[in-house]
């Protein structure tokens, strides 16, 4: 059974709880093993990675470090924004003369060499498609979806070396496995705004309402994420783009996790859908019943 | 010996970083130099007669001239030593010019260095020996290799001169790129008008023999005396007999055979003449798609052919000939695209070619010569062209300009204006590169009498919208980001090397570049040779290059090949192997290693085995000398005592003095 | 328009963006490719392809002084499609460091968004969402951030009303205290 280092990020613990309970969830009913950095802190996030490199860094640093105690090789993140921040420290840390930098800023240098993956890239890579396939109980067919999966999840390419970064397929093929339509997807490594939603809320308006529109363009009935500021900026403030740019837009938002729990049939309070801010009842009412099982 | 020693200021090139009159001064004391001076530029006519004068004045019968590489210079100096009557071998140079003055600021240490390389070759020349070359005669055949524009004009001009010509060709008809084109820039001229007719001229010359679906297979020999293997590839068509009546391509049942011909945008009748004006005017199968081949049944183009010439079971056939000199004219291919994801990796079909739209303005094209976009053959009213997609990008390791996009680029955009006088087309490019005659004026009337609206900037992302693609570039002289809704994208493809050139340059010995293309001998004086003498480069397979320089190239190595076949006879360089069959135990080492196969093993008159250089095989290049035990075999000119003489004059031995105590 | 003396290039300038990107700042040939895919050009008032430009002329001031370094999202479309293989997004990391390191903040409310977050983990050792709002709006006066969202937010519970402190959070505390003694210059 797979096991990895399981680092939740902050913002599982508050706006996007659903997206951190269904990733344990689905994780637990694929026999993917996580085990949590104890006492993990934050990576820093973007506000870290613009003020300064060294900083960043070892904000992050002290979580591998945390990890590389565990005895393990990788670290999951279902957090893009995390994972970006993870991944630069362990690769720039590469270098010595960065590496110094930042240990002088730690309690404890880092020593490790622990690599940060999202929990999608280890959910194709380690569990696989066809065995996610082989344990749906409940397809979900009859429901088209657009998969969005954000800017940073694939990119840049040589940092990132997961799926194609102009047109990744990870989520795709995992949704087209649990028995959804999947619409392809445009803009599916578009920004979305990310964290410009507090101070710059005109430019996540814009962002977002143009993925809004491409979606909407494709005729799908749900929006598929992995990426809980994507999320955030789709969902919370769909009414907010609506108001902005005089639209109607009516798209839930699910977490590709929430998803893939409804066909894994696991428990529904782990799966948090009522915690969405669009209403996604109408879209899942359109999943057909399975057929009898002889 | 009596030995002369000129130093080259060569201008300030040499003189710049060197104490010319110091290395001159210095040569006067090594053994045997009775002379030595400086002197301006010893290439030119003074200097070269300075030499001469020195040589009788002073009695010499060797020279070092120390100055450039004797790539460019060796000849001439060998020539200018024989006038003064001496053998042209009793000559050599010392390059301090690439080798010291371009390369080292220091003029003290640059002196030494200077002072040493002369050292060396004086050592070297006192042991030389007079040597004389031997003649060979030469086939008087020529082969081209590549049937586009420039191997056709190569071939073309090579006839017209006399000489016989074998023409291979891997397609199936001659004509290359230039067949696929409809217009041809500056001049909008119908590019199969004018290649069409020389076509023609190929299939109908006497002296030229065209083999077509057919590729080199192996070649051995030197200039003068190639020896070539053609593969005829099997075609499943007596081409003796057909007719090209067309009635085979009628009837064949299987018509989902991939067109190459038309860039993939349509499917063709498995047996197929790819274009009304292909030369030859034959039938071919294409094995993978054809009934008959596949599953044993049908059959119904040898029913139907009036002259019986379908031949299922025909094979690959190796047709061999001599030829004294090969041009080669492989041409190129288009950079494959799809290495940027960005714009749809073929997701999207109405993002086209330059190539695939050349194939919808032909009026032998899939359309008829109506541009009909490939989704839904829709007219386009919004065309956007992109222009260096896989050129001038270190990214995808093309960095290089392929030259002649911004033309035909320019050329597309007045001819959708020709086709479809109410579209709009718009090019993203970087910068305009048209130094032709009436180039940049030809650009300029894409804008200004046609219209075109050309944006400076590349394309981040092409992505579909409705029916339409969004094409998100910038405008890098408005400082911004644009987008336009396109019905039709097209992309200015750059140029890489032919497929399948470098397994061709390694049997020529013909060596290309880090990105494929072959390399000339001299970048600006010798730019249709190659560095193996009696093979010549014409057109695109020597770097991008548009149909007025392919010609041009076409031409001028057919002028090279005249020049040497003109001959009867050919010397061979003396520069060679030679055994000492005293010391040789023939144990045939030499035989297995030699890569041209110059050595043979011969019985002496007691029967025992002895190695034997083929003198005119023989290439020089010295593995024997380095393979055999005994030390019997010596390159000539480049002898074992001649290089450790060399090696001496830098490293003296010293005498070791053991103060034990 | 600002007309720039080509002669007054602060050439320390580009070799601290240089250094301290670890890009090649002279291999970009201005195709624009990256204003070409930028999201954010929109918001910018110099592109980010004149950006680089301005880089190249050694005008730091006009760069520093910039709105779009600030308004960068950071999503590595520039990076990604450069011809030149440049990491674009690291250059526009990089002047936004020594923007801020100037005292420079032309965005002003973005700055404080990220001053914000990094006191919130400075104190807890995690972003505390709730707190870092109520932070955000002190120090940036801009009350009705986001007010509307505020119901929904609750009624979905994602903002909860606790921190969720972390037993080594003198530990992250001490990473930023040694920070800003200056053990970090990159």
């Amino acid at each position: 059974m797979p096991k990895v280092a399981y680092y939740p990020g902050c913002s599982g613990q508050g706006t996007s709880l659903e997206y951190e309970r269904s990733t344990r969830a689905v994780c637990q009913a694929v026999g993917l093993e996580l085990v949590d950095v104890p006492d993990w802190s934050c990576c820093g996030s973007s506000p870290a990675h613009m003020v300064n490199h060294v900083l960043s860094a070892a904000l992050s640093a002290r979580n591998l470090d945390l990890a590389h105690s565990l005895g393990m090789e990788v670290v999951a993140t279902p957090c893009p924004s995390c994972l970006t921040n993870l991944r630069n420290a362990a690769v720039e840390m590469e270098d010595e003369g960065f590496r110094s930098k930042v240990n002088a800023l730690l309690d404890r240098p880092y020593t490790g060499a622990v690599d940060p993956q999202s929990v999608l890239q280890v959910l194709v890579e380690q569990v696989g498609v066809d065995e996610v396939a082989r344990r749906v109980t409940k397809p979900l067919t009859g429901l088209r979806v657009a998969c969005y999966y954000g800017c940073i999840m694939n990119r840049p390419p040589e940092r990132m070396r997961f799926d194609d970064h102009e047109n990744p397929m990870a989520m795709d093929r995992l949704m087209e496995a649990i028995g959804l339509e999947v619409a392809p997807f445009p803009l599916k490594v578009e920004c979305c705004g990310a964290s410009f939603g507090v101070p710059r809320g005109d430019i996540v308006m814009r962002l977002s309402g143009k993925l809004l529109d491409a979606a909407r363009g494709l005729g799908v009935d749900a929006m598929v994420t992995a990426c809980p500021l994507c999320q955030m900026n789709l969902d919370l403030r769909q009414r907010q783009i609506n108001a902005a740019l005089h639209e109607r837009f009516r798209i839930p938002v699910f977490y590709y996790t929430q998803l893939l729990g409804l066909a894994l049939d696991v428990p529904r309070q782990e799966l948090g859908l009522d915690r969405l801010c669009v209403d996604p009842r109408l879209a899942l009412g359109k999943i057909k019943a399975p057929a009898p099982v002889q | 010996m009596r030995i002369g020693v000129f130093i080259c200021h060569c201008g300030s090139n040499i003189a710049g970083t060197v104490d010319v009159r110091a290395v001159a001064q210095a040569a006067k004391g090594f053994a045997d130099v009775v002379y030595a001076s400086d002197t301006m530029y010893a290439c030119s006519e003074p200097g070269q007669e300075g030499i001469i004068q020195a040589v009788r004045e002073h009695n010499l019968d060797g020279v070092v001239v120390a100055s450039c590489t004797p790539r460019m210079h060796e000849p001439t100096f060998r020539r200018t030593v024989e006038r003064a009557g001496l053998n042209r071998y009793c000559f050599e140079m010392a390059n301090i010019r690439e080798h010291v003055s371009w390369i080292g600021k220091d003029t003290e240490r640059n002196t030494i260095k200077a002072t040493e390389l002369v050292r060396m070759a004086v050592e070297k020349l006192r042991r030389n020996r007079p040597l004389t070359p031997k003649r060979f005669d030469v086939t008087k055949r020529v082969l081209v290799v590549g049937g586009g524009v420039a191997g056709i004009q190569a071939a073309l001009d090579c006839a017209e001169g006399g000489q016989e010509v074998v023409l291979v060709e891997r397609e199936q008809s001659i004509g290359g790129k230039m067949a696929k084109l409809d217009k041809t820039f500056p001049t909008i001229d119908c590019s199969s008008c004018v290649l069409g007719p020389k076509m023609v001229d190929v299939a109908q010359h006497p002296k030229i023999t065209l083999h077509t679906m057919a590729e080199v297979e192996s070649v051995s020999g030197y200039v003068g005396n190639f020896q070539v293997t053609i593969r005829k590839k099997a075609r499943f068509v007596d081409w003796e007999k057909c007719t090209g009546c067309g009635l085979c391509m009628e009837k064949c049942p299987s018509r989902k055979a991939p067109d190459p011909f038309n860039e993939y945008l349509c499917t063709a009748p498995t047996i197929n003449i790819p274009f009304p004006q292909a030369i030859p005017k034959k039938a071919a199968i294409n094995p993978e798609t054809c009934i008959m081949k596949q599953k044993g049944k049908c059959g119904l183009c040898a029913k139907i052919c009036p002259v019986k010439c379908i031949d299922f079971d025909q094979q690959d056939e190796l047709v061999t000939v001599d030829v004294g000199a090969i041009v080669v004219a492989t041409g190129y291919d288009l950079f494959d695209w799809h290495k940027y994801p960005q714009y749809g990796q073929g997701r999207y079909p109405d993002v086209i070619t330059s190539l695939q739209y050349e194939r919808l303005l032909s009026a032998s094209g899939p359309t008829g010569g109506h541009i009909k976009r490939p989704s839904d053959g829709k007219e386009p009213k919004t065309v956007v062209f992109i222009q260096c997609v896989g050129s001038r990008d270190r990214s995808v390791d093309r960095p290089y300009c392929s030259g002649f996009c911004c033309m035909y680029t320019a050329k597309q955009a007045i001819l959708t204006k020709d086709h479809i006088p109410d579209s709009q087309s718009y090019v993203f490019y970087m910068d305009i590169r048209s130094p032709g005659k009436a180039y940049d004026e030809f650009t300029r009337r894409a804008m200004e009498e046609y219209g075109a609206q050309y944006v400076r900037g590349r394309v981040a992302m092409i992505y579909p919208k409705g029916d339409q693609l969004i094409v998100r570039g910038a405008d890098t002289l408005a400082g911004t980001q644009v987008e336009v809704a396109a019905d039709l994208v097209v992309l200015a493809v750059g140029v890489e090397a032919a497929r399948g050139a470098a397994v061709l340059g390694e049997k020529l010995r013909v060596v290309p570049d880090q990105y494929g293309f072959f390399v000339e001998s001299h970048p600006k004086l010798r730019p249709v040779e190659t560095n193996t003498a009696g093979v010549f480069l014409a057109g695109a397979c020597q770097g991008p290059k548009d149909i007025p320089a392919s010609v041009a190239q076409g031409s001028a190595a057919a002028a090279k090949v005249l020049a040497l076949l003109v001959k009867d006879q050919l010397e061979s360089d003396p520069q060679v192997s030679r055994v000492t069959p005293a010391r040789c135990v023939g144990c045939g080492k030499c035989v297995q290693t030699c890569p041209f196969g110059a050595i043979k093993l011969v019985e002496d008159r007691f029967g025992n085995p002895k190695a034997e250089v083929v003198e005119t095989v023989c290439q020089g290049c010295g593995i024997c000398t380095v393979t055999c035990p005994q030390g019997a075999i010596q390159l000539e000119h480049f002898t074992d005592n001649q290089i450790l003489a060399e090696v001496q004059a830098l490293c003296p031995p010293r005498i070791r003095v053991n103060y034990a105590s | 328009m600002r007309i720039y003396d080509l002669a007054t290039a602060e050439q320390d300038f580009i070799a601290e963006v240089a250094a301290r990107s670890h890009q090649d700042v002279r291999t970009c040939y201005q195709c624009g490719n990256c204003t070409a895919g930028c999201p954010y050009t929109f918001v910018y008032d110099y592109s980010v392809s004149q950006i680089m430009r301005l880089i190249q002329l050694g005008q730091q001031e006009t760069v520093l002084r910039s709105k779009s370094i600030w308004l960068c999202g950071s999503c590595q479309s520039c990076t990604t499609r450069c011809p030149n293989r440049i990491d674009v997004a690291k250059i526009m990391d990089v002047c936004r460091h020594m923007a801020r390191e100037r005292g420079y903040a032309t965005e002003r409310e973005v700055k404080l968004f990220a001053d914000s977050f990094l006191r919130s983990v400075e104190r807890h050792g995690r972003a505390f969402e709730l707190g870092l709002m109520v932070d955000y709006v002190l120090h940036s006066g801009k009350v009705f951030t986001d007010l509307d969202l505020a119901p929904t937010a609750l009624a979905r519970r994602k903002l909860p009303f606790q921190p969720h402190p972390i037993v080594g959070r003198d530990q992250v505390e001490r990473i930023f205290q040694r920070f800003r003694q200056g053990g970090a210059h990159a």
